[in-house]
Formats: structure tokens, C-alpha cells, sequence
């Protein structure tokens, strides 16, 4: 296990930012801490790299107690969501930074800077000053900056965060084929559900302080521990007392089988290739969702008398009831 | 930022204009024109009062003397700005609000009263702590080291407010970039925070200088004021001023006025075009 996080508290003032919160983060792995704003991520992560100090608790990277080690003795590489750039230094000298602490000699720093600007697709832009690359590109410089030290953990704060949709999604694929070419083991803090499911190999879940849910994606999708996790990673509606995604309700016509929901169809949207439906049912209205084509095949309209049920194969949305949650619910 | 302006300019009525004048007007009233008086009569016989000045010995004494002082003030200011800036802006403590408040005295204190409460302070025979210090052998008051202190003292907040916005508005995000990839604190400073801060530094010095070497009142309190020996620039001014002779005094206001529009002129000059 790479870093080992073993009962951390932080406070600021009144405000309980993490609660006692143990987890380990394997080795060359891409982890995702998810979850919403003030949930104790970004928090958690600034622990790990040295910039925070736990009120309590111990923080292992590699095998070493770095509960009280400086930032600067971690060896961690660290991303920040506005960059951070040094603004007076030209993208080279950004790079440079830490192997120029280091004092490395000059021919090494040389020749690692330009791998590394390759690496992140900015060899042609290593005379300029950071203020004269997009945002994307600051993001890129300032990635390259933190893996030029090698260091044992890469550590990134919402790293796509201030940057357009496109951008985002053109960095995340890229930081995924990064990784897998790199190998460090990364941690990276993010809201957004659809940015964890994609990119990392292992999320945890953090919530008011404390961890939900650690798993793969296929897990925290599939199996959700709890409600939260089942809100937070995608859109839910509630049939009876079950939580379904609405892409898990089948609607079918005609008497149904034992355990359907009656319903009445008061509502169809289109949203591109998806048909969204409201029905009534007794116990309130449901939200499915059906491809164009499958719902062209039902011949049905608003009005119709349907019945529901969930896709057979489905186990999410079954929870031990002591701790249902309705808080920080996604649309 | 460069939308607003530049909707601003393309609004140009007649009122505009009014205001323009206005400004230009009180502007001249106040500064421009009796400055531009000075220059006058410092010339009204050519060169002749500058080259008196030039070559009596007690002026030019007075004048390196000024120069002297204010370097030391600027200089002990610009240290303890900086670090006081960064304690302010980087660390929370208790005492912080009161302490940014206490810096703020110097500028609302008249320079009279900073000079008379160093007296009661560090007078040689009847201050508080200055027979202490006499008899270990430092003469404070009537001497330069009490006069470097009336002029820290009065300058002591302009590099602070200068540079305090500048760190505010930098952040702390490039420093703990810099220390996550390894570098302490001494080489964070030199290398990330200082050249961040640098113009704001530079104002604040120039500001400083300038404040410095126009000190009058809290120098002249605690100075006595002793010819050749204590009596700086702006004392010189006065004296001459008092005893008729105008032209002396003209020109030596003249070049202290020098001195501060060259420090202002250099720096706008050298200031690099915002670059965002």
C-alpha cells in the first residue's frame, strides 16, 4: 500500500472538515477522492501532500511517517486547480523549478525538462511565460513541473476544474494514457461523478468528513453502499421504497407481471437519443428513461396506462436502512 | 478590466470635458504651479543660488546628510515591510487586527508628537531608556541614529500597504507549488514570493525615499538642529528661509523636489507594461 492514511481529524474553527478518515491508496494506481464541495477532499489531500496539518492522526507515504514531515521533504508532486504557475519564470524555468532546488547539474535538468514538455505537448512553447499559454496548457505545464522531481505520490486538486468542458475532457483522457505511461500513483480530487467514473481505477467516496463508500467504479455504480453514494454517482428515481436509475425501469404494456407498479405516462421529454417519461404511480411519480427506439416500439403517448419494474439484473438501490440520507441529491 | 475601460473612453460628452478641466485646474492650483514657482525662482538669477548652495560645505552636509539618513531609513523600512507584510498576509495570530491598526499610527500621528515622544524615550538625560544607552556610549537624540529613528518611524507604513494588497493578490498557491517541489522557506521567498512582489516593493521604496528625505518636523525635534553636524536638507530650507535668504532656500527646496520627481519619473519609466 502506497499511502496510509490512519485516523485523521481536521478541524477549522467549528467546521468538522474530516473525521477520523482512514484509507489506503495502493501503489501506481489512479484514485479518485469524489464527492461535493466542503466534503473534506480537497482537505484530505492537502493533508497527504504536507500543506495541511491533521488536528490528529497518521499519514504513511511509501512506508515512511510523513505525519510531520514538510511539504518539501514529502516527494510529493503536487497540481493545483488555478495552476499556480510562477508567472515571472518562462514554461522551461517552470519545469526546472524543483530539479533547480535539487541542484542537479545543468546537462540533466536540460535534457529532463525537454522529455517532460514533450511528454505534455509543449516543446514549442518552452520560451514563453505562462500568462501567454491557455488554460489548458498552464494545467499541462504545471503537471509536467510536478512529475520533472519524480516524485513517490502525484497529487491534483480538481486539476480540471477552472477549464472549459472540451478542455476538461480532452485532459482527462489524456491524464489516464499519462498514467498509464508514468505509472505514479495518483490521487486526484474531483465532483464530478462522470470525471471519476472514467479516469480512475479506484474512487472513495467523501462526505461530511467521512468516507462512503471506497470501490472501483463498476462497484460504487453497481453496488453502492449506501443512498448517498447511489444519488451522488448518477440521476435516481424512487419506485416504491427502491432507488432505481431510471435507465433500469422497464415499461411494458398490457396486465404486466406479480410486483409491477401501475402507472399513468403525465409527461414525455426528448433529450437527444433519450426519451425521459414521468408516471404517476400510487405511490408517486417515477422517472424512466428509454432509448428513441424502444420507446417508438411501445406506441405510447401521454396518457397511456403502463407498468414498471425493474430490470431483472439490477441489485442497486437495496440498503440496510440506519443510514438513508437525502442530502447532496444530483439531479 | 480592459472592456470597462474602454467603454468608459468611448463615452465623451460635453461633461466630460468639464470634469477634465476641473481636475487639470485644481491640480495646477495646488501642485503644479507653486512647484513650478520654486523652479522659477531658484533660476530667477540662473545658476547662481543653485552654485552658492552647491559650494557652501554645511549645505552640501546637510544635503549628504538627508541623503544618508533616508537610504538607512529606506532601507530598515524595506527589510521590516516585507517581513512584517508577509506576517500579515501569511499567518494568523492573536493581535493581528490591533497590530495592522498600530501600523497605521505613524501616518495619522503628526511628526511633531513622533519627535517629542522619542525624546521622552530616548533622551540622553531625561528619557526613559536614553542615559541607559548614553552611558554604554550611544548618543541618540541630537545625534543620527535618533534622527534615522524619527524617520523609520514616519515612513514605517509605506512599504507595508504596498506591498501587503500586492501578496493578497498573489496568493499563496505559488508558494506551496515551490515548497511541494522541495524548496524551503529562505529559497521560496527569494525565488517565488520576491519576484511576485517586486513592483510593490519598488513602489513602496521609492514612496519611502521620497517620505524620508522630506522629513521636517519629527527630525527637526529630535535633530537640535546643530549646523554641520545634525541640520539636514529640509532644516535647511527653513533656516535659510527665516534669515532672508530666499534664493538659498528656493534652491535647496528645488533640489529635494528633484529628487523625488526623478525617483517617481525612473520608476514609471522602468515599471513594465501590465501584463495581464
Amino acid at each position: 500500500m502506497s499511502i496510509e492514511i490512519a485516523n485523521v481529524s481536521k478541524r477549522f474553527g467549528d467546521f468538522v472538515a474530516l473525521d477520523d478518515v482512514s484509507v489506503s491508496i495502493p501503489s501506481g494506481q489512479l484514485t479518485a477522492l469524489l464527492g461535493p464541495s466542503g466534503g473534506g477532499k480537497s482537505t484530505l489531500l492537502r493533508i497527504i501532500a504536507g500543506l495541511e496539518r491533521a488536528d490528529s492522526g497518521r499519514v504513511d507515504i511509501e512506508g515512511v511517517d510523513a505525519t510531520d514531515l514538510p511539504p518539501q521533504k514529502r516527494n510529493v508532486g503536487f497540481v493545483f486547480q488555478h495552476y499556480a504557475a510562477f508567472k515571472h519564470l518562462s514554461v522551461r524555468r517552470n519545469v526546472a523549478f524543483g530539479l533547480e532546488i535539487r541542484k542537479r547539474p545543468k546537462a540533466e535538468i536540460r535534457d529532463r525538462v525537454d522529455e517532460l514538455l514533450a511528454l505534455v505537448h509543449l516543446g514549442q512553447f518552452a520560451d514563453r511565460l505562462p500568462s501567454q499559454l491557455s488554460g489548458g496548457q498552464r494545467q499541462r505545464m504545471a503537471l509536467a513541473r510536478a512529475l520533472a522531481v519524480k516524485p513517490t505520490v502525484l497529487l491534483l486538486d480538481e486539476p480540471f476544474g477552472a477549464l472549459d468542458a472540451k478542455v476538461r475532457k480532452e485532459l482527462r483522457d489524456w491524464l489516464r494514457r499519462l498514467h498509464d505511461e508514468v505509472n505514479v500513483t495518483t490521487v486526484f480530487v474531483t465532483h464530478d461523478q462522470e470525471e471519476a467514473l472514467e479516469v480512475a481505477d479506484e474512487i472513495v467516496v467523501i462526505n461530511d468528513g467521512r468516507i462512503e463508500q471506497i470501490g472501483s467504479p463498476d462497484d460504487l455504480y453497481d453496488r453502492p453502499a449506501n443512498e448517498f453514494v447511489m444519488r451522488f454517482l448518477g440521476p435516481v428515481t424512487k419506485l416504491g421504497d427502491r432507488l432505481v436509475r431510471p435507465h433500469d425501469l422497464l415499461i411494458a404494456t398490457g396486465p404486466g407481471e406479480p410486483g409491477d407498479v401501475p402507472g399513468r405516462i403525465t409527461r414525455v421529454t426528448r433529450v437527444g437519443f433519450e426519451m425521459r417519461v414521468e408516471i404517476d404511480t400510487a405511490d408517486g411519480p417515477v422517472t424512466a428513461t428509454a432509448t428513441r427506439n424502444q420507446f417508438a416500439g411501445l406506441n405510447l403517448a401521454v396518457g397511456s396506462s403502463v407498468v414498471l419494474r425493474v430490470t431483472p439484473d439490477v441489485d442497486a438501490g437495496r440498503f440496510d436502512t440506519d443510514r438513508v440520507e437525502v442530502v447532496g441529491a444530483q439531479p | 478590466m480592459a472592456d470597462r475601460t474602454a467603454t468608459v473612453r468611448t463615452r465623451r460628452g460635453p461633461l466630460t470635458y468639464v470634469f477634465r478641466l476641473i481636475v487639470a485646474g485644481y491640480l495646477v492650483m495646488l501642485v503644479a504651479w507653486p512647484v513650478a514657482l520654486v523652479a522659477k525662482n531658484t533660476f530667477a538669477d540662473g545658476l547662481t543660488d543653485l552654485r552658492t548652495i552647491l559650494t557652501d560645505p554645511d549645505t552640501v552636509h546637510a544635503l549628504k546628510l538627508s541623503v544618508t539618513i533616508a537610504v538607512t531609513a529606506v532601507v530598515i523600512n524595506t527589510v521590516f515591510g516585507v517581513g512584517i507584510s508577509l506576517l500579515l498576509v501569511r499567518y494568523r495570530f492573536p493581535g493581528k487586527r490591533l497590530l495592522s491598526a498600530l501600523l497605521d499610527l505613524p501616518i495619522s500621528v503628526s511628526p511633531i508628537v513622533v519627535g517629542l515622544a522619542l525624546v521622552l524615550v530616548y533622551g540622553g538625560r531625561t528619557g526613559w531608556f536614553g542615559p541607559a544607552l548614553e552611558s554604554a556610549g550611544l548618543q541618540v537624540i541630537f545625534a543620527v541614529p535618533g534622527m534615522v529613528l524619527a524617520t523609520v518611524f514616519v515612513a514605517l507604513p509605506l512599504v507595508i500597504r504596498e506591498v501587503v494588497p500586492v501578496l493578497e493578490e498573489v496568493g499563496e498557491e505559488q508558494e506551496q507549488a515551490a515548497h511541494s517541489l522541495g524548496a524551503g522557506a529562505f529559497q521560496t521567498f527569494r525565488r517565488i514570493t520576491l519576484p511576485a512582489i517586486k513592483w510593490g516593493v519598488v513602489y513602496g521604496v521609492v514612496l519611502s525615499l521620497a517620505r524620508s528625505l522630506g522629513e521636517f518636523g519629527a527630525v527637526k525635534v529630535v535633530s537640535g538642529n546643530v549646523l554641520g553636524q545634525t541640520r539636514t536638507a529640509t532644516l535647511v530650507v527653513e533656516e535659510k528661509y527665516l534669515n532672508f535668504d530666499k534664493g538659498g532656500a528656493y534652491a535647496t527646496a528645488f533640489l529635494l523636489a528633484m529628487v523625488a520627481v526623478a525617483c517617481i519619473v525612473v520608476v514609471s519609466v522602468i515599471r513594465p507594461r501590465e501584463p495581464r
